[in-house]
């Protein structure tokens, strides 16, 4: 049950991350083509923030889903905790 | 150079395998209107496009393209994960399987193997933005075709996904011909 409970908390926080790490994504390729947009840019940086903040707490609790976002201590978890195609992330 | 986030842009969970349709889907792997000859495409384009805003925009695309790839390998995958040598030989994919048994391999619907030849860096900035317009909305009719033989939700779903953002691409690759979008100092 608890592990249960844990999974789709998991599986709650990795919506978020592809949730505003789209939109983050999205947002940079208007950019491209509107850099001078202020709006956009104040927008981009609220999403960017949030993508960051979700993806230091996912590698605190599940592992890390970048290099950046991630400090090995006894365990190199990038490697051995599952890949995304196996769908069952 | 390049960083990896280990998740897929757009879920794909699919739990019943189809060899029939994972046959077509490959198509956008390594078919001539696929999404890893999208990515080469935007990513050769580059090197000797003027424009900086355009610079980062094919830069930016080129590598929203390799997610792309990445889930239609995920879908192929999941569409012929532990098949039996008689699910194989009854769905067709005997063909492919004594090549490559269930490793992902980037081929066309038809069987070709991808290749350059099927996309354009021409070093002309105009002839590479409308030739990249061009290569989404054909990639949009792919996922069009696809989407006609497919109703499973779980495989239309990611697929509805990767359409939409053929659109939005060719939205942003006609708008770097509007030079009114660029810093004015860099427009000489």
């Amino acid at each position: 049950m608890v592990e249960m409970a844990c999974n789709m908390e998991q599986s709650k926080l990795l919506n978020w991350i592809s949730m505003v790490g789209f939109a983050a994504m999205d947002m940079a390729e208007y950019l491209d083509t509107h850099p001078m947009d202020l709006d956009a840019m104040e927008y981009y940086n609220h999403l960017n923030k949030m993508k960051n903040q979700a993806e230091r707490d996912y590698a605190a609790n599940y592992g890390p889903l970048t290099l950046g976002t991630f400090t090995p201590e006894n365990k190199w978890c990038w490697s051995v905790t599952p890949w995304p195609w196996e769908g069952g992330m | 150079m390049w960083n990896y986030e280990k998740r897929l842009q757009y879920p794909v969970h699919i739990t019943q395998t189809n060899p029939k349709v994972a046959q077509f889907i490959i198509s956008q792997y390594g078919g001539p209107d696929g999404e890893l000859s999208a990515s080469m495409r935007y990513l050769a384009q580059r090197y000797t496009m003027p424009y900086n805003e355009v610079k980062g925009l094919l830069t930016d695309i080129g590598t929203e393209e390799l997610a792309h790839m990445e889930m239609i390998c995920a879908i192929v995958y999941q569409l012929t994960k532990n098949l039996t040598p008689e699910e194989i030989k009854a769905s067709g994919f005997d063909k492919y399987y004594v090549d490559h048994t269930l490793g992902l391999w980037p081929q066309a619907a038809g069987g070709l193997p991808q290749n350059a030849v099927e996309f354009q860096s021409k070093g002309d900035p105009i002839t590479d933005l409308f030739e990249n317009m061009a290569a989404e909305q054909k990639a949009r009719t792919t996922y069009d075709n696809i989407l006609r033989l497919v109703k499973e939700p779980e495989i239309a779903d990611p697929i509805r996904f990767l359409r939409e953002r053929e659109i939005v691409h060719f939205q942003r690759f006609g708008e770097t011909k509007r030079t009114s979008n660029l810093i004015p100092s860099l427009i000489q």
